[in-house]
């Protein structure tokens, strides 16, 4: 604490889990999007990722999370990154493109064909284990 | 969230008109369409002549890029996917994709939340809103993208409403700000309001007062649990081992130990008062001894007899007396004098109200915990959306170890590929033969089970019978350890038979069969219980005439804990160390067994009704369990660590918590309250021991003293009053049903009402929706014609005239 501040990059990160987001978790919670993290960008992202922060809270920094391209919304392009590295690319082209598809069609409520940051907070409300799966435990 | 969009319309120079009638109405689609038309030049000349250049991100290049080159981004009619940039840079700073991105944009959005906040209007007054049935576009303002000079002005407006707030509501506003903690520490600091404004204050009076004696209070007593929190982490020694647990098995497993601690903090509830009133009061004033106290050996432990029968753990140990109150002739019936500074305490009062005070406790805990629990779970109106949330909220955070990340990767796509399976064979309908085999598979598999349950009653019940007939002397005592036994090895082996048979029937989702394990497992034992119930109760107080029966009773069930316990580490130990040996040293297979989360909660519901079924007969029984637990705790997760590993089946950890308690609820503290009802009302304590000798019913020990405060005088009336018109009463039951009725028909209509409402705001969703994408589809189209124009324009200036002049003569 005090005056230092101390940058830890995510090689530093990487050893701490083996997450498939841990990339994005780094780019969202920097302040420039590139990664690396003050201690004031760490505390947040503890402050996120604890028991005490409200459920809208982490659903928005989620829908930051699972927005690869940063447009704001997650298009089919994002929903396949997302599947892809939850199953670490064991499944095949159609079988991810159709989950893709079932994705948009139960939580895209405005049907454009993607999920902005309204229909992800709804969809989040369905599902009462994302307070307990959206949390690092210290 | 519906944000009211500003933006103006300065179009239509509509006169004001003394009829008032020249509004466009929205079916002059025509007038609309140009307005907005108009709108859109108006726009694009400002943004040509300001050079607005959208100074944000450096991704936005990247993502334009991105979403350019890779798929379509937008389904319209004509399916237009590529935009020109004047239409992308109106695009981005629609206000629905600014408030994911600007810090001001955050602000202004709270700004309004706490707005709302203040004012507690949900909607808008009725007489701002246009006339029109949808209203026009004339009565907006049009907000232009000026965010780096309105911020610090918004960012003012925003701490100054913050200061209305109470200070829990601004703690749970800032809470939820997307802000970096530095901003929010700034806010906070800004917006407590400020010592000195005592006499702005003083129109609220004493509101105000309490607040901040409150928040002084909340602010200190934080402080101190901080501070003590750090010296005392040996009070929360589980902390570290939970976080280790969820970390190598995920959020599935410790809701199990999460359970456990539950359970815990139940037992302790019970036991409190218990030891308070009761146990430590009898322990002050022991009885005088009624004969030759037997040596203790070591078999008491198991037992229960013994040396123990004669301790303030069994209800014989009890007087029925008051004690303090020593009294030279009670007999001549003159007044008992109390020693000079004593008070007199009525033990069979004293045991009769601090159970009841136990339970009722314990009840309304239960069903607060079991309420909270399920209104976190369950939405109204909210369809399965399963492959979604599978995909968003399956991955869990708290998983730490590479192995058990590359588990958790391998059950998310053994998960979508089992739903892909599903939703494809759901598109093959089964033929009506199918069905039939399938349904008739289900009935004979339920039959069989059934059949198991009935066979393992009837065993208990013969045995039971078998041991009534055997009377056992006091140095066989060992015996008596035979029923529970019986019991104990039925309830084991029984889960195992059911699983073998469930084998047979093939499920179409792995939580059903989850389900139906569990209710075959839970009728299993709750039929036991019941038996064994009748056992005691019907039977036992009939042969045990002139002795302690409740003694008996109360050691019965201290003997079912003990061997449940014996039991429960026979099963951990064959069926997870030995299993894992096994397989790994003879079958060869990497995989350890799985943890059988379900059958686990179920023993551990099994247990608490014991204990809850036998606290009326030994009050010490919740120290037991406590005992019980704690060893349970660390003999488990020794087990898992070494020897199990988490299940491959989706597991929603929040639904099946809210399973468990209500399990905990009705069928486990239901049965044992009925139990206990029962045992306090219809039946005849014994006349050698305990606090009740000499009643008829242990429930007549209340109505007697309440007779005695009708004599004592008309100071305390009110409470016989209460006691003849209320409680003996039945009308008043039947009034408080009633109501209650009333009051959940109520609450079923409006979330019937809910539901309705839910539907059309999906509706309104979704028409917006399509409005979205007609306008931005109309404004490329206006800018692609402009686009075009221009480029004709200068073709024109380029050719040289004398083409068009021929072209013309040409004509």
């Amino acid at each position: 604490m005090g005056n230092k501040q101390t940058v830890f990059t995510h090689e530093q990160l990487e050893a701490y889990q083996d997450n498939p987001f841990r990339q994005r978790i780094a780019q969202v919670f920097s302040e420039d999007g590139d990664g690396h993290m003050t201690l004031d960008n760490f505390l947040d992202m503890f402050s996120v990722m604890s028991e005490m922060a409200p459920r809208d809270l982490k659903a928005y920094y989620a829908f930051k999370i699972y927005d690869f391209n940063n447009d704001d919304y997650i298009c089919a392009w994002d929903l396949e990154q997302t599947v892809t590295k939850l199953t670490r690319g064991e499944l095949s082209t159609e079988e991810v493109s159709l989950i893709c598809e079932k994705v948009l069609d139960e939580a895209d409520g405005d049907h454009d064909g993607r999920l902005s940051l309204e229909d992800f907070q709804n969809m989040i409300l369905r599902a009462p284990d994302f307070l307990s799966t959206f949390h690092i435990c210290i | 969230m519906s944000q009211s969009p500003a933006f103006v319309l300065n179009v239509l120079e509509t006169p004001e008109d003394p009829e008032g009638s020249q509004e466009p109405s929205p079916y002059d689609e025509s007038e609309v369409h140009d307005s907005f038309h108009q709108l859109i030049q108006e726009q694009s000349r400002w943004v040509a002549e300001e050079g607005l250049e959208l100074q944000q991100r450096q991704p936005e290049t990247g993502a334009l890029g991105a979403s350019g080159s890779d798929h379509e981004t937008m389904l319209g009619p004509e399916g237009a996917p590529v935009y020109s940039m004047a239409t992308l840079r109106i695009l981005a700073s629609m206000p629905s994709r600014t408030i994911g991105r600007s810090r001001g944009a955050i602000i202004s959005q709270y700004y309004s939340r706490t707005v709302k906040l203040r004012r507690r209007a949900g909607r808008p007054q009725l007489r701002d809103m246009g006339r029109s049935a949808r209203p026009s576009l004339r009565l907006y303002d049009l907000e232009l993208d000026s965010a780096v000079l309105e911020e610090e002005e918004k960012r003012g407006l925003l701490v100054k409403e913050l200061q209305g707030l109470t200070a829990a509501q601004r703690d749970h506003m800032l809470r939820g700000m997307p802000l970096s903690l530095a901003e929010k520490r700034c806010l906070r600091e800004e917006s407590r309001p400020p010592r000195g404004k005592h006499r702005a204050q003083r129109h609220r009076g004493l509101l105000s007062c309490c607040d901040q004696l409150r928040d002084s209070c909340v602010l200190a007593s934080h402080n101190l649990g901080l501070a003590l929190l750090s010296g005392l982490q040996a009070l929360m020694p589980w902390h570290y081992a939970l976080k280790r647990i969820g970390g190598r098995f995920g959020s599935s497993v410790l809701s199990y130990f999460l359970f456990l601690k539950t359970l815990l903090a139940f037992n302790t509830l019970l036991l409190l008062p218990l030891l308070a009133f009761i146990v430590g009061v009898q322990a002050a004033f022991p009885p005088a001894p009624t004969g030759p106290v037997p040596a203790f050996t070591g078999l008491e432990l198991l037992t229960g007899g013994g040396y123990l029968t004669h301790s303030v753990m069994y209800y014989g140990y009890y007087s029925n007396a008051t004690l303090n109150q020593p009294c030279a002739s009670p007999l001549d019936g003159s007044q008992c004098t109390p020693e000079a500074g004593s008070l007199p305490y009525s033990m069979p009062l004293a045991y009769l109200f601090t159970l009841g005070a136990a339970f009722f406790i314990t009840c309304i805990t239960l069903v607060y915990s079991m309420s909270r629990s399920f209104g976190e779970s369950y939405r109204v109106g909210s369809t399965s959306g399963v492959h979604a949330i599978t995909v968003f909220c399956s991955w869990d955070y708290k998983v730490t170890q590479r192995w058990a990340t590359r588990l958790q990767h391998d059950n998310i796509r053994t998960q979508l590929k089992e739903l892909l399976a599903e939703w494809q064979s759901r598109q093959h309908r089964r033929s009506a033969c199918g069905q039939l085999r399938r349904v008739a598979v289900l009935g004979l598999v339920w039959l069989l089970c059934l059949g198991t349950t009935l066979g393992c009653t009837l065993a208990v019940y013969t045995f039971s019978e078998l041991m009534i007939k055997s009377p056992v002397s006091a140095e066989r005592e060992a015996v008596l350890l035979l029923l529970p036994l019986v019991v104990c090895l039925l309830n084991l082996g029984g889960p195992y038979l059911f699983r073998i048979l469930a084998a047979l029937e093939r499920h179409d989702s792995p939580v059903l069969e989850v389900y139906v394990a569990i209710c075959r497992n839970l009728i299993l034992k709750m039929v036991t219980l019941g038996i064994l119930c009748y056992h005691w109760l019907g039977r036992r107080v009939g042969t045990l005439k002139d002795q302690c029966w409740e003694n008996f009773v109360g050691q019965e069930l201290y003997r079912l804990m003990v061997m449940d316990f014996i039991f429960t580490l026979l099963d951990t130990l064959l069926g997870e160390l030995v299993w894992r040996l096994f397989s790994e040293k003879q079958l060869k297979r990497k995989g350890k067994p799985e943890f059988d989360i379900a059958g686990n909660v179920l023993e551990l519901i099994y247990g608490q009704t014991l204990t809850w079924l036998g606290v009326l007969f030994s009050p010490l029984l919740p120290a037991m369990q406590i005992i019980k637990l704690l060893l349970l705790f660390y003999i488990k997760k020794a087990s898992l660590m070494a020897n199990c590993q988490a299940p491959r089946r989706p597991w929603k950890a929040s639904h099946m918590s809210t399973v468990f308690i209500s399990l905990l609820c009705f069928p486990s503290f239901l049965g044992a309250a009925v139990f206990l009802c029962y045992a306090v009302w219809q039946v005849k304590p014994s006349s050698t021991c305990g606090p009740f000798r000499t009643l008829d019913t242990m429930y007549e020990a209340g109505k007697v003293w309440v007779r005695r405060l009708e004599k004592a005088g008309p100071r305390v009336s009110w409470l016989p009053w209460i006691h003849r018109y209320l409680v003996e009463d039945t009308f008043p039951i039947y009034l408080v049903s009633a109501l209650l009725l009333a009051v959940i028909y109520l609450n079923i209509q409006v979330v019937k009402g809910q539901r309705k409402v839910i539907c059309l705001l999906k509706e309104q969703i979704s028409n917006e929706g399509e409005d979205k994408i007609f306008l931005i589809n109309k404004l490329q189209r206006v800018y692609e014609r402009k686009e075009k124009s221009r480029a004709g324009r200068t073709e024109e200036a380029v050719t040289p005239p004398a083409l068009l002049t021929d072209g013309w003569d040409a004509q």
